[in-house]
């Protein structure tokens, strides 16, 4: 097509409009599937660093993997651009959910300002895309992944494929911005067999892959990129250039729960990849899972942990990422899933994303380091990507997950097993060193009646315990002489003590006896008859009584 | 149907007739349960200013300019299955609620007919001399038609929370296919005119100007305006 019509300037600058809006749509796509809730802060003093005005942070593999992909061209006719939603079940199947499509058509708009109407409208469409990515189906799906099934992404450019979705997929249209060089269109085409089933029924029965036939088909066109995890300790399987979590870190749980179940900690080392580890688990709901599930779930706890582990490591020269419900004081806490997040008991985010929790999550750690892309600039995001990348080192070992159990407060368990370090319980700096046994605790085990002195010098009141003395006179005592408290012997003729020596032992009441109370009930009965036929003469009587009192 | 009038401006021409503005309207029906209005009218409201709000305009010399950053945020719903994307301004927020919690109220109070309609005008303000006031042109129209509905049991609010779910998924999409035609938009105001466009009172983002109004519907089914104006009518024919 002839673009003479197109200033050299505004060729160039459509071209990288056009080639950032399709890295902002990948990651828009791929942050909309982690199964997290996003957030990002408006910034009112421009920084001259977030495209399109809109602050959506670059998570770094994300914008390689889409790179690769695309591999230096634009979405042109015939060459478009997808990104295609999966899901994979902890018995590894998968099956495509969605497939979003940047495209471009012929339809030119020649007239239309490239600086600045084409940018505001990329805008605009950007954020219809960030509306419509919670309204397909597969969002809630990936809301709720971690435990039985993960939400995975592939990049691809060419020509779209839409024959995994199955039969009746949907299209939904996102948008069209038109360019003197053609018309882009955002669209996605999603599988809605799935929509019939809530996603409690997916979560629910087991396997999933038998109510849906269809996918088991061959693909026509077998993946040439490789799945990624929607949750980042991915991309160690292509000799990971990207951080990944150091070695043997512990990360821990963020339940605050005063009295939780036994908890799961996941202890992430390097391991070869090869070798599934031993995975220990009890009566959890995660199942016991081949390796690379593992891995997966693994990652699936670990949303941005690179990220996590850079807080204030200034070596680590990666741009950070954005913080979704880190904490700053516990740069290895876990970040969960959302609302409905599953096993692992996940941070206590308050349902309703209230204020104070999402401003949390909006903390940019590092503000200036958004992987920056300078519209008003010359240079590329290759410079800041390539830098970080170089700083990464050496590639690590794929991950593996133990699980350990570990012992919650008041939780009834052999002291020997669980030390204080290890409860996971709030205000754990407050809780006694020395956790004592069991057998020492007075209130389990009250201490032995003493049990040679005090009888015979005794009083009324043995040691600390008032109600004793009744108790005592029966078997295991026999009183020679007491002295009774507050007596004087000597002034009056009965003291305390012969008083209540006689009237210790009081008879029983005669009608609490048995006898007297047989003997009586008989009689009772035999005056019966005599007794209604009183009542009987006297029904007037009565009847006029209960009108007064009503 | 009578023909849509835009609030501000009741006594002129129907929307589509010649001399109307360009004010397109588009009209949204929702039937909620009670405690599903609030959440209902947010998402509606905050997908529409997501579209409808810019960074913060930072003018420099030569009538350049350049745009603030617009921060975005999930929101999920506790009565509704469903979640949506907001602007990150705690500002419009707030602003937002108090508008739809009066609104709630309001439909609360009105009795068990349970009808009423939410309207977001955007408009641009035209600076008339004096003694005349300035005029506001209302641009774009969004109404939402809110019919509550009263649940018997706890099975029934189950199904109804997918079911607004469900619904509120396609509003989405229909605003998103609106906001797609690229139709009428104010020009980029100067500095000196930009706040007949925008508002620029908040201090994250910007906003087309606007305003909300909610009108409840009474049991005979005509809105509380309408009656009025109609015993207004009745009074002076005589």
């Amino acid at each position: 097509a002839m673009d003479t019509d197109l200033s050299s300037q505004d060729r160039k600058d459509l071209d990288k409009f056009i080639k950032f809006f399709a890295l902002k749509t990948v990651q828009v796509i791929v942050q909309a599937r982690l199964g997290e809730k996003i957030c990002t802060r408006s910034s009112s003093s421009p920084t001259g660093s977030d495209w399109f005005n809109l602050a959506i942070k670059d998570i770094p593999e994300v914008t390689h993997e889409a790179k690769k992909a695309l591999a230096g061209q634009l979405p042109a006719v015939g060459r478009s651009m997808c990104v295609e939603i999966s899901l994979k079940t902890s018995e590894g199947d998968s099956m495509e959910l969605e497939i979003w499509c940047l495209e471009m058509n012929e339809k030119c708009d020649k007239e239309i300002k490239v600086s600045y109407t084409v940018y505001n409208r990329l805008s605009l469409l950007l954020k219809s895309l960030l509306a419509i990515t919670r309204v397909t189906p597969a969002y809630r799906l990936s809301r709720k992944q971690g435990h039985e099934y993960v939400i995975l992404y592939r990049i691809y450019f060419g020509e779209v494929q839409l024959s995994g979705l199955g039969e009746g997929f949907q299209t939904v249209r996102v948008g069209t911005v038109g360019t003197p060089v053609g018309t882009i269109t955002l669209s996605c085409a999603y599988r809605i067999n799935l929509a019939f089933m809530s996603t409690r029924q997916f979560e629910r029965t087991p396997p999933i892959m038998g109510i849906i036939i269809d996918h088991f088909v061959d693909r026509p066109y077998p993946s040439s990129s490789p799945m990624h995890p929607c949750n980042y300790r991915a991309g160690e399987e292509n000799g990971a250039v990207y951080p990944s979590v150091e070695d043997s870190q512990e990360v821990c749980t963020t339940s605050f729960s005063t009295s939780p179940p036994s908890q799961c900690v996941f202890t992430v080392t390097k391991a070869h990849f090869q070798t599934p580890p031993p995975v220990v688990t009890d009566t959890l709901k995660v199942p016991v899972m081949g390796l690379a599930f593992s891995h997966q779930l693994s990652s699936s706890r670990l949303s941005y942990q690179p990220a996590a582990v850079a807080v204030g490591s200034a070596d680590m020269g990666y741009p950070v990422l954005f913080a979704g419900g880190l904490n700053a004081a516990h740069p290895h806490q876990l970040i969960g899933p959302g609302k409905d997040g599953g096993v692992p008991p996940v941070p206590s985010q308050p349902a309703h994303g209230s204020q104070a929790d999402q401003e949390r999550i909006c903390t940019p750690l590092d503000g200036a380091h958004y992987s920056a892309v300078t519209p008003s600039s010359s240079e590329d995001t290759e410079t800041v990507s390539n830098s970080s990348e170089g700083k990464c080192g050496s590639p690590h070992d794929l991950l593996e997950t133990i699980f350990i159990r570990k012992v919650g407060a008041f939780v009834n368990k052999p002291i020997n097993q669980v030390t204080m370090a290890n409860l996971d319980i709030p205000f754990a700096m407050f809780a006694p060193k020395n956790v004592e046994l069991e057998d020492n605790d007075p209130m389990v085990n009250p201490p032995d009646s003493p049990e040679t002195e005090s009888p015979l010098q005794g009083s009324l009141h043995s040691e600390g315990s008032s109600g004793s003395s009744t108790g005592n006179t029966h078997d295991d005592f026999v009183m020679i002489d007491f002295k009774p408290a507050f007596s004087k012997d000597d002034i009056l003729p009965m003291d305390l003590g012969t008083f209540y020596r006689e009237f210790q032992n009081p008879p029983q009441l005669s009608s609490l006896s048995i006898d007297i109370g047989a003997q009586s009930m008989a009689e009772d009965l035999d005056s019966l008859p005599e007794k209604l036929a009183v009542h009987e003469k006297n029904v007037k009587e009565f009847d006029a009584f209960v009108e007064t009192l009503q | 149907a009578p023909p849509q009038r835009c609030p501000s401006c009741p006594a002129g021409p129907a929307v589509g007739a010649v001399g109307a503005m360009n004010c397109r309207a588009e009209v949204l029906e929702v039937s909620v349960e009670g405690r599903q209005v609030e959440e209902a009218m947010l998402a509606v409201l905050h997908t529409v200013l997501l579209h409808r709000s810019t960074g913060k305009f930072h003018y420099k010399k030569e009538g350049t300019y350049s745009i603030g950053t617009v921060g975005t945020q999930d929101v999920d719903c506790d009565f509704i299955d469903f979640a949506y994307v907001r602007v990150s301004s705690e500002e419009l927020d707030r602003a937002l609620r108090k508008a739809v919690g009066e609104f709630k109220d309001a439909l609360r109070s009105s009795g068990s007919d349970g009808m009423g309609q939410i309207s977001l005008e955007f408009y641009q303000k035209k600076k008339s001399r004096w003694p005349f006031s300035d005029e506001c042109i209302p641009w774009e129209l969004w109404t939402i038609k809110v019919n509550v509905v009263n649940l018997a049991n706890e099975q029934e609010r189950q199904i109804c929370r997918e079911k607004v779910g469900e619904k509120l998924c396609e509003k989405i999409i229909n605003i998103v296919e609106v906001m797609n035609r690229h139709e009428y938009l104010p020009k980029m105001p100067t500095q000196s005119e930009v706040d007949n466009v925008f508002d620029t009172s908040l201090k994250d983002v910007q906003p087309y100007l606007y305003k909300i109004s909610y009108q409840i519907t009474d049991s005979l089914g005509t809105s509380v305006t309408t009656t009025m104006r109609r015993l207004i009518k009745d009074t002076l024919a005589l």
